[in-house]
């Protein structure tokens, strides 16, 4: 009961912050179930999937709802996750993962530096990108949404469709081989090559992230790996907390949620490098 | 607003609307299963053990068992994503967006062949 109650409270919490960042919220549940609940790695992973998915479902509905997500963005960069993602699970025992750990952790690191660049900038949240992509002209990628913390329809432009297009084909690889970081690349893949604003940047990425983990969720549901009273108070949880941090995220001032997801980045950025050099925290 | 804008936020409140019908039916499914769980104490099969195919799982619910009816829900859950890329499909389509079609289709045809390595495998 004590561990029930346990991880619903731990999926609460991870719900929102996830809606909120658009992230899959591995960062606090893998610890939380390895080190406090003491679950084996194969376990943690297998709900870690699961958590993935409830968060996506939970926090879209209220997204798709307040027209804060962009359907073709997410629907286009869905061909380069889903491939990249299989290809990925494919090659696991094949390749060699110390190599992109640090390829992929050095593009986090770099995202930092870039987001703390946003941050700092005057114009800061205010980009709607003046480039006018034919990619995003042809695929008509570009955007509105309503903030509701600034009470101003923001219309955006979409910049580097065939580099953004390209690290989501990454971010698949990265997400299948390695099990991580199912949101962290694709909100920066957005926010940073492609130039989207963060808030729906975080509810595209939201709507893309169960859509890649629901592959490779099957596999790890057929193969035993997925705990039933582990996953369960841990999904009930997070669906409720998903859908109170999509209402809250729309409140938040974009410079405010860049500064939540700045620490996250530098922490896994440096846990990736520091991996792939054998080191591990 | 502009017609194509008018037109996407009709797509979206459409997927949206059936999205919400998917979680609440994963969510209410998962909550018997919990309910079962407290009342039985424990899952009705052994420690970490837990029916993993289609049969075992129809079995086990209909034995009530709550393992079983846990991983219905959770499977349900999983489904939700593919239920999202269906139901684009048909909402573009409505919306004559025959580029977004055939966009979505490729999606949901990748995440079918990727849903078959990972049950053969």
């Amino acid at each position: 009961m004590q561990q029930i109650i346990l991880l619903l409270a731990v999926g609460i919490l991870a719900g929102i912050l996830g809606a909120i960042l658009g992230i899959g919220g591995g960062i606090i549940l893998t610890p939380v179930l390895t080190l406090a609940i003491g679950l084996d790695i194969k376990y943690a992973i297998g709900a870690s999937i699961v958590a993935v998915i409830a968060t996506s479902s939970g926090a879209t509905i209220a997204y798709l709802k307040d027209d804060m997500l962009n359907l073709r963005v997410a629907m286009f960069l869905e061909i380069a996750t889903t491939v990249g993602a299989i290809i990925g699970a494919l090659l696991t025992g094949v390749v060699p993962t110390g190599f992109l750990f640090i390829l992929f952790g050095s593009f986090l690191l770099f995202s930092t530096y870039n987001m703390i660049q946003k941050l700092r900038g005057k114009k800061a949240e205010e980009h709607v990108g003046a480039a006018n992509d034919q990619w995003a002209e042809k695929l008509n990628l570009n955007g509105t949404y309503y903030d509701k913390a600034n009470q101003k329809q923001v219309d955006y432009q979409v910049e580097k469709v065939p580099g953004g297009f390209a690290m989501m084909f990454g971010a698949g690889i990265a997400s299948g081989l390695l099990g991580i970081g199912s949101g962290v690349f694709k909100v920066t893949a957005m926010d940073t090559i492609m130039k989207m604003p963060l808030k729906p940047s975080s509810a595209t990425s939201n709507l893309m992230m169960g859509v890649t983990a629901a592959a490779s969720a099957t596999v790890y549901f057929f193969s035993g790996a997925i705990l039933p009273e582990i996953a369960a108070p841990l999904a009930l949880g997070i669906l409720a907390g998903a859908t109170v941090g999509s209402r809250i995220m729309q409140h938040l001032q974009p410079k405010f949620i860049r500064m939540i997801f700045i620490p996250i980045l530098l922490y896994m950025g440096l846990q990736m490098v520091l991996k792939g050099f054998g080191v591990h925290i | 607003m502009t017609d194509r804008k008018k037109e996407m936020a009709q797509i979206e409140l459409v997927i949206g609307k059936i999205l919400r019908v998917g979680v609440l039916v994963s969510a209410t499914v998962l909550i018997i299963g919990m309910i079962l769980f407290l009342m039985h104490g424990g899952t009705g099969y052994g420690e970490h053990q837990f029916p993993t195919t289609f049969a075992m799982i129809f079995q086990g619910m209909a034995e009530l068992k709550a393992g079983a009816v846990i991983m219905f829900g959770l499977f349900c859950l999983i489904l939700t994503p593919v239920l999202r890329v269906v139901v684009s499909i048909y909402a573009f389509a409505k919306e004559e967006d025959y580029l977004y079609v055939w966009i979505t289709v490729i999606v949901l045809v990748i995440l079918i062949i990727g849903m078959t390595i990972g049950f053969i495998k």
